[in-house]
């Protein structure tokens, strides 16, 4: 069990937006948080995450590292791509500048790999965070809207990304407004049967 | 929270963010400039105001300079933190295995440098054009040397308390105002000496003591407010 | 007596306890500041140096005093809120912040008048006032923190975090601010001084000292009843409560 939730209860301020919420991963599971806007699907992940600890009710247990993705890329816009990624403030990446080439390489970056981040489009700087999957080796990712702004080269990579992740014995905890991707692979956590 | 070890040693964290925001400020190089262009072009005010009298303007020029010192420590530190808020840099460094008093006072570390060290190494060209007497211009180099290090710590504190609120800049300012005025007090109690022919070891020492003491305990408050800030 | 501390800690009983406290605490403070200040401004004698308007000082040190002693609670306040997470620590500091802040006016007003008649001028940048200016700065950021915060038990925790700071600053504040006044104060005429002062003036002066200690404690459970009824609202405890009485 990589990461087992019980009945957590998610706080924005004096309002209860969920209650109840009861988890468990294990190893070679795909989750996606699924609700309507405002259910508090970013909430609960970065609850989970335990980058939000205020209005985070409830108990939370990790048994291992995990790599947490939010909204925003966590990007210096004035660093290149290989110094956002070797001096990633999640302080989990170790491997060498060559290694973090082909892993930009991998994600068809190759030969931006030492341009400002600033200089990319949305997608390619999406890219960049996202090419630190590659990079670590923790096995539980949480990932806030992985999707948005890929296209659809870049969603098919992610796709092919996770499955691998999981079949070698990781899992996937995600938030998207995206139809189901990973269709029988995948289970739902319906956020909206513990809205209150 | 990720509870294996960390892959790496806290010396290496402090180092690689210390990089990463040094190397991120340098490639601003208009964030280095400006406080020092404001710290001169406020200082003009002063003669301005006050009267080109040379030695009315030399009596007020340690008080002078380093109120104006303060402005421009509280205008940048309205910046410390905003960036890494907006750009989810700290929701990520919450995350690290580590410390967020060590991370963040790295990051208050290479500010410092591209800030109020170099505002520090450029005031005794205003002291001179204040018309401060020598003997007090390299009193006022270390003053402020040692008085930026106390003003970039308490800035980087109101950051971390303000930054997640809209226009937080001002509220910054009249939390920060307060807390500065030792530094203020000694800074120019040291200049003032300085320039009366007496020694102004002892207020250095003391103004030494409040930034040894800021760097030990004020990073212990950095690491709370900014969780809030992520909170809320 | 730590189950009477736990129970504290919980709004339906605080809310009653304190009901009852008031109740009693109220004709003492009445009575105190009524017997304080007729003792100290009618009855006893006058100053040899300033005459009569020296009587000011029956308000301004006990506020002084008074509002120094309320940073440090709301600072403990705080310290138990962050530690221990207990709500009602929240709701005594954000309770005392503007109790403080008051008290903390009154004493720069009361000292203001003091010095019209003593120096000659409404304001004077003696070590003593400009040490409860800057007192006034630290409460009113405190206040003002809260209320720039949406989510009001984030508010809480980073005023908590600010009065613990506040705290710490505030010996080195003062020192430095006596030290300044030192430094640019030519005579040794310590106007601020209360050096030798007669016992008929000084049990008068404890007394109304006393008597605004009562004065914070029962506005602050008074603010800290106002602040629960306007946070539990909703709830079926207050309302049950408030159809008893």
């Amino acid at each position: 069990m990589l990461l087992e939730a019980t009945q957590v209860a998610i706080e924005r301020g004096d309002r209860r937006l969920l209650s109840g919420v009861d988890l468990g991963v294990t190893g070679g599971e795909i989750w996606q948080l699924v609700g309507a806007n405002g259910v508090g699907k970013t909430s609960l992940l970065r609850g989970l995450a335990g980058v939000a600890t205020l209005g985070v009710i409830g108990d939370i247990r990790h048994a291992s590292t995990f790599l947490y993705l939010g909204h925003a890329s966590a990007l210096k816009l004035g660093l290149s791509a290989v110094d956002n990624l070797r001096w990633h403030p999640a302080c989990d990446v170790t491997a060498p500048p060559d290694q973090i080439c082909e892993a930009l390489a991998a994600v068809n970056l190759a030969g931006y790999e030492y341009r400002p981040v600033g200089a990319l489009s949305a997608g390619q700087q999406r890219r960049v965070a996202l090419a630190r999957l590659l990079l670590t080796d923790a096995p539980l990712w949480l990932l806030d809207e992985p999707f948005t702004a890929l296209d659809v080269a870049g969603c098919e990579w992610l796709e092919a990304c996770v499955r691998g992740h999981v079949s070698g014995g990781g899992a996937t905890v995600f938030t998207s407004h995206q139809p189901s991707r990973f269709g029988a692979l995948q289970q739902d956590l319906d956020l909206g049967q513990y809205a209150v | 929270m990720p509870s294996d070890r960390p892959l790496l040693s806290l010396r290496a964290a402090f180092l690689r963010q210390f990089l990463r925001n040094g190397r991120g400020i340098m490639r601003r190089p208009a964030d280095v400039a400006n406080p020092l262009l404001f710290f001169f072009m406020v200082i003009t005010l002063f003669p301005l105001g006050l009267g080109p009298d040379p030695i009315r303007l030399a009596t007020l020029a340690p008080g002078i300079l380093w109120v104006v010192a303060l402005l421009a420590s509280l205008m940048v530190s309205a910046k410390l933190f905003a960036s890494d808020f907006e750009d989810g840099s700290l929701e990520q460094l919450a995350l690290a295995p580590y410390p967020l008093a060590v991370t963040a006072l790295a990051e208050v570390c290479a500010h410092w440098l591209a800030t109020g060290f170099l505002l520090a190494l450029a005031s005794p060209i205003f002291g001179v054009m204040l018309g401060l007497p020598n003997e007090g211009l390299l009193t006022l180099l270390v003053s402020l040397l040692l008085g930026t290090i106390c003003l970039t710590l308490i800035g980087a504190l109101g950051s971390a308390l303000t930054v997640n609120i809209r226009r937080g800049g001002l509220l910054l300012s009249l939390l920060i105002i307060p807390l500065n005025v030792p530094v203020l007090i000694f800074g120019t109690a040291a200049v003032r000496e300085a320039v009366q022919g007496g020694n102004p070891e002892s207020w250095l020492a003391l103004l030494g003591g409040l930034a040894l003491g800021s760097l030990v305990v004020v990073p212990l408050a950095i690491g709370p407010a900014l969780r809030v800030s992520l909170d809320s | 007596m730590w189950t009477f501390i736990h129970k504290l800690g919980s709004p339906p009983w605080f809310f009653r306890f304190s009901g009852t406290l008031v109740r009693w605490l109220l004709p003492i403070t009445v009575t105190l500041l009524l017997v304080g200040a007729i003792w100290g401004l009618l009855v006893a004698p006058p100053d040899f140096r300033q005459g009569n308007s020296y009587r000011i000082i029956y308000i301004h040190v006990p506020a002084a005093v008074v509002a120094l002693a309320g940073y440090y609670l709301m600072a403990f306040a705080g310290a138990v809120s962050l530690i221990w997470r207990i709500k009602m620590a929240d709701v005594t500091m954000r309770a005392s912040a503007p109790v403080g802040a008051i008290l903390t006016a009154i004493a720069l007003v009361t000292g203001a008048i003091w010095g019209k008649p003593t120096w000659g001028t409404w304001w004077i940048w003696d070590a003593r006032i400009t040490s409860m200016l800057i007192l006034l700065f630290l409460y009113l950021g405190v206040v003002a923190l809260f209320e720039a915060y949406e989510n009001k038990t984030a508010a809480a925790r980073a005023c908590a975090v600010l009065s613990l700071v506040g705290m710490v600053n505030i010996p080195i504040i003062y020192k430095s601010v006596d030290w300044w006044y030192s430094l640019h104060q030519p005579a040794s005429i310590k106007f601020s001084g209360e050096s030798a002062i007669d016992s008929s003036m000084l049990y008068p002066l404890l007394l109304m000292i006393v008597a605004f200690y009562f004065l914070f404690t029962v506005t602050l459970l008074l603010n800290m009843r106002a602040e629960l009824v306007w946070t539990h609202r909703e709830s079926g405890w207050l309302k049950q409560l408030v159809g008893d009485s």
